[in-house]
């Protein structure tokens, strides 16, 4: 199996626009070589053939964790929003929004 | 809809849980409470803090899929991630490939079938408003937010594209907002954005040609909009495909002020929202006897209750067109059993559903409140002539003030104590004896001239005497 | 210089009324007055609150209650368990000024159990590293040699127990970050079976691998603070209902009959003076009674990559909220998306940053099949190698990290190289399962070396069972000179 191909630049930008980063250009250099090695290191995990191989994303296999429909404190709304960067009518304010949520 | 052209409706429809608490933590979920006050480590987002599943949710998640025929699965929570201030985490934890409920129907009033890919559970996001003229997003000059919706339980259910009309549409809401309200699982308010509906739509030429492509409407606030948003995207659609454009796959704004749908983005700028498993919770894996007692819980779904109503009405010549809008009235509003206990009673199957339709519901709230026993004594009280009509709906108008009590009792307090016939009979002739050449007319078969009699009775009663009451007397003494 | 005396002794003298509480803690505050500055172990010590701490503790005691198992005992913390009104920063500048309104679990059953929490440690950011160097506010310096790394990730709580600072110290494990410190700085680091310390409260690195553990000097009092923390919670949905194993009570049971395996992948890559330690642990576990044997679980070699794939996965999802909207650090710019890549641009260092956007385009479309997805079935190779393993052995055996303290500075800049310090004690992580580094000598270069015994899930009974035999056949380790003036 092949593996995908290799990371650029490109990707890096995109994936840094997604994870809301600002890189400058050394920064896109720098970390594009670093990411790319990391990932050929992973390029033996990448081209294993692992079909019918079941994935573990659990490593203890529990399940139905439940909570009863009880209500359980509040934060105080004081102490919340103290640690608010910014804070108007007892909301957190952020700059303006430019689109809806996608 | 254009001659020529047939619709493609399939519906997605968010609702609320009616819980006392979060999805994922135990923070009240109440609407309309004041700002960042229903918040905690977790549903704020807060380093450090885990989500534990609220099993009342997941119960009332499980009764939405029985009674929409789902099966009922084993699943898993997925985080699907994005920014957006209103998303305390930065990712909303949302049920992905392996959904609770799978393959389901909800069979519409008029017995078309809708079929039901899913209804899963997921995480409500907190509430932005916006600062400036326009109140919008547009324009605004910055926003603010506040969490205490962030975290409330969502159940998305999603139908197959089956849908052909926009009444279609509007039946799917209609009746599908009675099942969540039947099934105790929501409150099904579309007004305080309890139920949030998207409509996809697209449009062909003909019933077995391919799908075409489809545009997805957000911003659907009522049954009404709905339908008129269904209505003007489908004709947007045909405009561009008869001008020889090709419609591109978008998701659209419908502003009800302006009666059109705008775009908000195309498919080109679909977001990679990297879907993982969520690591913080396990897995739900409802067994069969878990499902079965979730099931047993459920009441009668609102098919079941008009059917119930209909055959009540059978005794009597079956329903008309007008007592089928009544039974439907009456069940959207869940005051059903109030009919059923007072035919039950003994009164007529007619009046007792006219009344509920009419007059009970006016305060649905209060009416189902209501001690059905209080309920059946009044109607009973004005069945046997002892009050009137007026009188009837002043009483129980008393009895949602003061949420039940004795509907005699209520009309001895307000005066409103039946004449006896012999003091109606003495009122009435009075009345005949003060008005000769009228009362020669009447016996001359002027019949108008009763409602002259009966006036002057109400008068002299100060509206307390029963109408049938006093025609009865005076055909009586015509003889 | 005498030993540090253990945490269990001086747990039960306060517990007698036989050596104040205050006393014990004013004796740590001085050792960290004369050896914190070239350290670096902690981001902040809570000197006043710890006061008043062990005043209560005494004034317990005084009225004739028992303050607990850890009655009086000094306790560092990670700084990234979230403790009530006190800074927790994960030693990132975006959580700038943020107190937490809430403690971790771990955090409310130390003081539960009479402990003292005596400061916040520091940290590589967001536990992301194997040396402390990624650390916003400057890297902690291995005690033993203080031009020397700790390891990391929970490097100041590691440097905190070595250097005398604090008897016992809580880390968090993700890919080996209590015990490859551990090993580094000459302490027993442990981290228990995925689910039995819950994780309410630990700032999230990588969920489905994150452990907090203790750093103790002595296998006993690494089982003594395990206890404590240990046990099911209901805030935390991983956390296990089975009772946790209380390890205190067999530690003295020895491992006559018992079968340890030599892991031989990982001393392929251990560099010759810690394979010879390696060798000479399981000479020791030879005569103490334990049958020996070479074992090779080949998956374990896949662990690197795997972990390389998936703990990056997981932290692009879970550092997303730092987004400066509700708590921490914002960089003001003119939109919302501007502010959030502003704040995260300027409040994120290097490393997170890297790992940020490898674990973003991991689970990207297009490559999550490929990566993450593929990643997770590796897990699942790696379990079913170990539980071969298990079928022979009780416990298997190697180095905790294949090196003594490198210099610092030395890997800052090569991520990969920096990443294959922790090859010896990811597979753990992926497989859930507890390990333990336990100090076993110098190396050639003097420095302390680590071996590691790794277990089954919720063989942690096993494990400090076999460490308390290992531990006992130790080479003398020469105590880190900071410490030795200070320490009484």
């Amino acid at each position: 199996m092949a593996g995908p191909a290799r990371l650029t630049r490109e990707d890096v930008a995109h994936v840094a626009d997604l994870a809301r980063l600002h890189l400058s250009e050394g920064e896109l250099d720098l970390f594009t070589g670093q990411l790319a090695s990391v990932l050929d290191h992973a390029a033996d995990v990448a081209s294993l053939d692992l079909a019918g191989v079941e994935p573990t994303a659990h490593a203890m296999a529990v399940t139905n964790v439940l909570r009863l429909d009880e209500p359980a404190p509040c934060l105080d709304r004081g102490e919340v929003l103290g640690q608010a960067p910014s804070v108007e009518d007892h909301r957190f304010r952020v700059p303006r929004i430019l689109g809806e949520a996608p | 809809m254009t001659s020529g052209w047939q619709m493609v409706i399939g519906l997605e429809v968010h609702c609320e849980l009616k819980t006392a608490t979060k999805l994922f933590c135990g923070c009240p979920n109440v609407f309309g409470d004041e700002p960042n006050t229903n918040v905690c480590p977790n549903c704020l987002g807060l380093p450090g803090s885990l989500p534990v599943l609220n099993q009342q949710a997941v119960e009332l998640a499980m009764a939405i899929g029985t009674a929409l025929h789902c099966e009922i699965k084993p699943s898993t929570f997925h985080r699907k991630n994005y920014f957006y201030p209103d998303q305390a985490k930065d990712y909303q934890i949302s049920q992905y490939d392996e959904p609770l409920n799978v393959n389901g129907h909800l069979d519409l009033p008029d017995g078309f079938r809708v079929g039901i890919e899913r209804a899963h559970m997921e995480e409500d996001t907190g509430k932005t408003s916006h600062a400036g003229a326009s109140g919008r997003i547009h324009g605004a000059d910055y926003s603010l937010v506040d969490y205490n919706r962030s975290g409330v339980p969502l159940v998305e259910i999603v139908s197959d594209p089956d849908m052909r009309t926009a009444d279609q549409a509007r039946a799917y809401v209609t009746e599908l907002r009675a099942i969540l309200v039947a099934s105790g699982a929501s409150d099904g308010k579309m007004e305080e954005g309890s139920m949030r509906v998207d409509a996809n739509v697209s449009v062909r030429t003909a019933a077995d040609a391919p799908f075409g492509t489809r545009c997805e409407i957000k911003n659907l606030n009522s049954v009404r909009s709905l339908g008129r948003a269904i209505e003007y995207e489908a004709q947007r659609q045909i405009a561009l495909i008869e001008s020889g454009e090709a419609v591109v796959q978008q998701t659209r704004h419908w502003d009800e002020g302006a009666g059109r749908t705008e775009a908000l983005r195309s498919k080109e700028d679909a977001y990679d929202y990297r879907y993982f498993l969520e690591p913080d919770l396990v897995p739900l894996v409802p067994d069969a006897e878990w499902i079965r007692a979730v099931g047993d819980t459920l009441g009668m779904m609102p098919a079941e209750r008009r059917a119930r109503l209909v055959g009540l009405l059978e005794e009597s010549g079956g329903a008309t067109d007008a007592q089928r809008d009544q039974i439907t009235t009456v069940v959207d509003l869940g005051l059903d059993d109030l009919v059923v206990e007072a035919v039950a009673g003994g009164v007529g199957s007619g009046l007792a559903l006219a009344r509920t339709a009419n007059e009970a519901a006016t305060d649905a709230d209060a009416a189902r409140a209501l001690d059905p026993k209080s309920y059946l004594e009044l109607l009973m009280l004005e069945a046997g002539g002892l009050l009137s009509a007026t009188q009837a709906k002043a009483v129980l108008a008393e009895l949602f003030v003061r949420g039940g009590g004795d509907p005699a009792a209520i009309a001895r307090d307000k005066g409103f104590e039946a004449m006896s016939e012999d003091s109606l009979a003495a009122t009435v002739a009075v009345a005949v004896d003060g008005h000769p050449d009228e009362w020669g007319r009447y016996c001359a078969g002027d019949d108008k001239l009763a409602g002259f009699f009966t006036g002057l009775v109400m008068k002299a009663t100060k509206g307390q005497a029963n109408g049938k009451a006093v025609a009865a007397e005076l055909a009586r003494l015509r003889g | 210089m005498s030993a540090p005396r253990p945490a269990l002794e001086t747990a039960t003298m306060v517990r007698a009324g036989e050596e104040s509480a205050v006393d014990v803690l004013e004796h740590h505050l001085a050792v960290i007055d004369a050896g914190e500055e070239s350290i670096h172990a902690f981001n902040l010590v809570l000197a006043d609150s710890a006061r008043e701490r062990a005043r209560a503790v005494d004034a317990r005691v005084a009225a004739g209650e028992d303050p607990g198992p850890l009655a009086g005992v000094p306790v560092a913390l990670k700084d990234n368990l979230c403790t009530r009104g006190v800074p927790t920063t994960c030693s990132s500048r975006i959580l700038d000024g943020w107190r937490p309104p809430y403690d971790a679990t771990v955090v409310t059953r130390l003081a539960e159990a009479g402990a003292v929490v005596i400061g916040k440690t520091n940290m590589d950011e967001f536990a992301m590293g194997s040396s402390t160097e990624t650390s916003a506010f400057g890297a902690t310096r291995n005690p033993h040699d203080t031009s020397r790394v700790p390891g990391g990730s929970s490097g100041g709580s590691a440097a905190a127990v070595a250097a005398g600072f604090a008897p016992l110290a809580l880390g968090s494990d993700t890919g080996g970050s209590i015990r490859q410190p551990a090993a580094l700085c000459g302490v027993v680091g442990m981290k228990p079976t995925y689910g039995t310390v819950s994780r309410y409260g630990l700032v999230a690195f990588a969920s489905s691998l994150d452990q907090i553990g203790p750093f103790a000097h002595t296998v006993a009092d690494a089982a003594l603070l395990f206890d404590v923390i240990g046990g099911h919670d209901p805030l935390d949905s991983t956390s296990l209902h089975r009772p946790t194993p209380r390890v205190l009570s067999v530690l003295d049971d020895g491992v006559d009959g018992m079968t340890v395996g030599v892991l031989t992948e990982f001393l392929d890559g251990a560099a010759p003076d810690v394979a010879a330690r390696v060798h000479q642990a399981a000479e020791s576990l030879a005569a103490a009674g334990a049958r020996i044997e070479e074992v090779s679980v080949p998956e374990v070699t896949l662990g690197l990559s795997a972990y390389y794939l998936i703990a990056p996965g997981e932290a692009s999802s879970n550092l997303a909220r730092y987004d400066g909207v509700r708590y921490g650090l914002r960089v003001d710019a003119p939109d919302t998306v501007a502010m959030n890549t502003a704040t995260r641009s300027e409040g994120f260092g290097a490393e997170v940053k890297r790992r940020i956007m490898l674990g973003t385009y991991v689970l990207s479309a297009g490559y999550m099949d490929a990566y993450y997805n593929q990643a997770l079935k590796v897990r699942t190779r790696i379990i079913e190698g170990f539980a071969a393993a298990y079928t022979r052995c009780d416990v298997l055996l190697g180095p905790t990290a294949p090196t003594t303290a490198f210099a610092i500075g030395a890997k800052v800049d090569d991520p990969l190289t920096m990443y294959l310090s922790d090859v010896c004690t990811i597979p753990s992580n992926l497989a859930g399962h507890p390990a333990i580094s336990v100090p076993f000598g110098p190396g050639d270069d003097g420095l302390p070396v680590g071996v590691q015994l790794l277990g089954p899930a919720l063989s942690e009974g096993t494990l400090f069972q076999v460490a308390a035999v290992v531990e006992a056949a130790a080479p003398d380790q020469p105590a880190p000179r900071l410490a030795a003036g200070a320490a009484s």
